[in-house]
């Protein structure tokens, strides 16, 4: 009998601490302030990399505008969905998927949570978004074709390297792009292309370099995430270059990373912090980023090895690409488009 | 002709080496009995010590070493749930393959002003080549040879495992107790300390892994560097029927494999690189099933042993 009225008091004991524990939740988000909050990708938060940039972009929007940020860091992709929830669950205002990987799982809870304010970098649904979603995607052909042009001026042996991840929309905007700068600036220098199908796998990237060093490249660009650290170690024991990409990667390797195409995920989120802020989301809508918007560009480290005068010719070919004077190529269509255009 | 060869017998040494130790590590703790599935979490953790402290100290040795340590730790708790408690050594295995990667970011964090990824080694300070400069570059010796000692060790380690398992009186010993724990007991061999002396061994070797891939294949370590890598390594132990020169081959195999992937790939053949990417599981899942025939492990692998009181 004793022990039933105890075990009787100690279910009540606990069920009163858990609607207090609630109760002092929901005091905590009750605040006026905007809320917004990030699902990383698989890298985390500090990757160097995309969501490093985004949470900078959050970090400047809470400085500047006053903003509440938060963030949730996925180990494997199974954690985005709950990750999206328990951000849902605590009343933020405009939940952040941080890669195209997201895409699915995004599109999925922002049709569940039609109140929701959702955005994802580097997805675009077109037709399809939900009036609820943004989509953020940048011209990552744009800073592609400046390195290309780069690669093409500085390679001594004629020939460069290309080394994707996985061949989807996003990578292509910089295979073609590359592929375009590389023969816009010299259509005898031949480009080598390989896909490691792997954003992880960094021996099969130092593999893939080497042996394009070894056919004869001395530039490498690699758009391939974990992969590009295999690339970028093949050209320091080979004392070549490798180009960098999303970050400035110079600090990797300071005597071997010629540039960096970069993508300013940071200014992208924070832009769309400040519209949120001013009421102006731009939900159901893609909202591009490129070389005129800052969006995009290339590494300002750029100037340790590339010379200045051909660092004033990039300037000049920035200057023509936002005029729209050169419109670069992101696929295969549009490659071969801007090739028969330019008689290359 | 000689130079593509060449690149696919480096590539292969290069894929090989991080997962040949990793591979030692599991025949060693399941010919004591103890399954091992925490090789990929213990790996994870001696590639980042390998890369913190060779960043840290700039001597690869030391880092090497504090790897295969750290490892060692990690593999202690697997020995004591496992051995000591008699709980499911999968389960324990799961868990070291939450805890090693959980680990590694929380501690990169906190040594490296919260990032998730370490700063690189400086060049000089990853681990020599020792045949460096001694053949002509892109020759097929320079090619073949001048790969990390780490590669060198890994074929070292394999030698003193099979001398050790096969040749010693502590290899009879560890064999028996993986066959048939009872029989060694009555003979006076401690079980429990044989079992504790080959997991914690196991994590060492598998640090030891972990760190050939954060101080000679590349020189930092970021969470996804270690992804699949020790479930691999289980797997060429369990082709090479839990034998140290049978894991070898299958490292091996799989090693050459990627490197003939990589080959193809730059060639002119019109192949998709999404088969291709599939062709080093597929050839080495082909080969070993079909020509290595059916694999026994040792008797009382994966079971708990517990003296009788009586």
């Amino acid at each position: 009998m004793l022990k039933r009225s105890l075990a009787l008091v100690l279910s009540i004991v606990l069920v009163l601490t858990l609607s207090v524990g609630c109760a002092g939740g929901n005091g905590g988000t009750n605040e006026d302030k905007t809320s917004i909050a990030m699902v990383t990708d698989v890298g985390g938060i500090n990757d160097q990399s995309f969501n490093q940039s985004a949470w900078e972009g959050l970090q400047r929007a809470e400085e500047e505008l006053g903003v509440n940020i938060s963030y949730q860091e996925s180990n494997q992709e199974a954690d985005y969905k709950p990750n999206m929830e328990t951000l849902l669950d605590a009343g933020n205002d405009l939940i952040w998927g941080i890669g195209f990987k997201m895409g699915d799982a995004i599109k999925q809870a922002a049709k569940q949570n039609p109140e929701q304010k959702y955005a994802i970098i580097d997805f675009a649904y077109g037709e399809e978004t939900p009036e609820n979603v943004v989509g953020v995607v940048f011209k990552a052909e744009q800073p592609s074709f400046l390195v290309g042009y780069i690669a093409a001026k500085m390679t001594k042996t004629e020939k460069v390297g290309f080394v994707g991840g996985m061949r989807g929309e996003v990578i292509d905007g910089f295979d073609y792009g590359y592929h375009a700068g590389v023969k816009y600036a010299n259509s005898d220098v031949e480009v080598i292309r390989q896909y490691a199908e792997s954003f992880t796998d960094a021996a099969k990237g130092k593999a893939i370099a080497n042996s394009m060093y070894q056919q004869g490249a001395d530039i490498v660009f690699h758009a391939a995430g974990g992969v590009g650290d295999g690339v970028i170690e093949a050209a320091k024991e080979q004392d070549k270059w490798a180009i960098g990409v999303d970050r400035d990667q110079n600090h990797l390797a300071p005597e071997n990373v010629l540039t960096s195409a970069m993508k300013r995920v940071d200014n992208a989120v924070f832009n769309i912090a400040k519209d949120l802020k001013e009421e102006n989301f731009p939900g159901g809508q893609t909202v591009v980023y490129g070389l005129a918007e800052g969006g995009v560009g290339i590494a300002p480290t750029s100037d340790k090895h590339v010379p200045e005068d051909l660092l004033n010719e990039v300037e000049e070919l920035k200057q023509k690409i936002i005029d729209g004077e050169i419109s670069v190529p992101y696929n295969e269509d549009t490659y071969n488009e801007f090739l028969s255009n330019n008689n290359l | 002709m000689l130079a593509n060869l060449g690149f696919i017998l480096g590539t292969t040494l290069l894929y090989s080496a991080p997962l040949m130790f990793t591979s030692l590590g599991g025949v060693i703790s399941e010919n004591s009995g103890v399954v091992n599935i925490g090789l990929e979490g213990m790996m994870a953790i001696g590639a980042f010590t390998g890369a913190t402290v060779g960043f840290y100290s700039g001597n690869p040795w030391l880092a090497f070493l504090a790897a295969g340590i750290a490892s060692g730790i990690l593999a202690l708790l697997h020995a004591i749930a496992s051995v000591t408690f008699a709980a499911d050594q999968v389960v324990s295995g799961i868990a070291i393959n939450f805890l090693g990667p959980g680990l590694a970011l929380f501690l990169s964090r906190l040594f490296f002003d919260g990032a998730t990824m370490t700063e690189s080694i400086d060049f000089n300070a990853k681990m020599p080549r020792p045949l460096n400069g001694v053949f002509a570059q892109n020759s097929f010796l320079d090619l073949v040879f001048n790969q990390y000692a780490t590669v060198y060790l890994a074929f070292l380690l394999v030698l003193i495992m099979w001398f050790l398992l096969y040749k010693t009186k502590l290899g009879l010993r560890i064999r028996a107790v993986g066959e048939h724990p009872k029989a060694a007991d009555t003979l006076g061999i401690n079980v429990y300390k044989i079992r504790y002396l080959c997991v914690i061994l196991s994590g060492i070797f598998a640090g030891f892994g972990g760190a050939a891939m954060s101080l000679a294949v590349v020189s930092n370590f970021r969470p996804t560097l270690i992804s699949g890598h020790g479930f691999i390594a289980l797997a060429a132990m369990i082709f090479g029927k839990w034998k140290p020169q049978g894991a070898m081959l299958a490292c091996l195999l799989f090693g050459a494999s990627q490197g003939l992937v990589i080959f193809i790939g730059r060639t002119d053949l019109q192949v998709s690189s999404q088969i291709l990417a599939m062709l080093p599981y597929v050839l080495t899942l082909v080969i070993l099933t079909g020509f290595v025939g059916r694999a026994n492990g040792p008797a009382a692998d994966g079971i708990p042993y517990e003296k009788d009181e009586a």
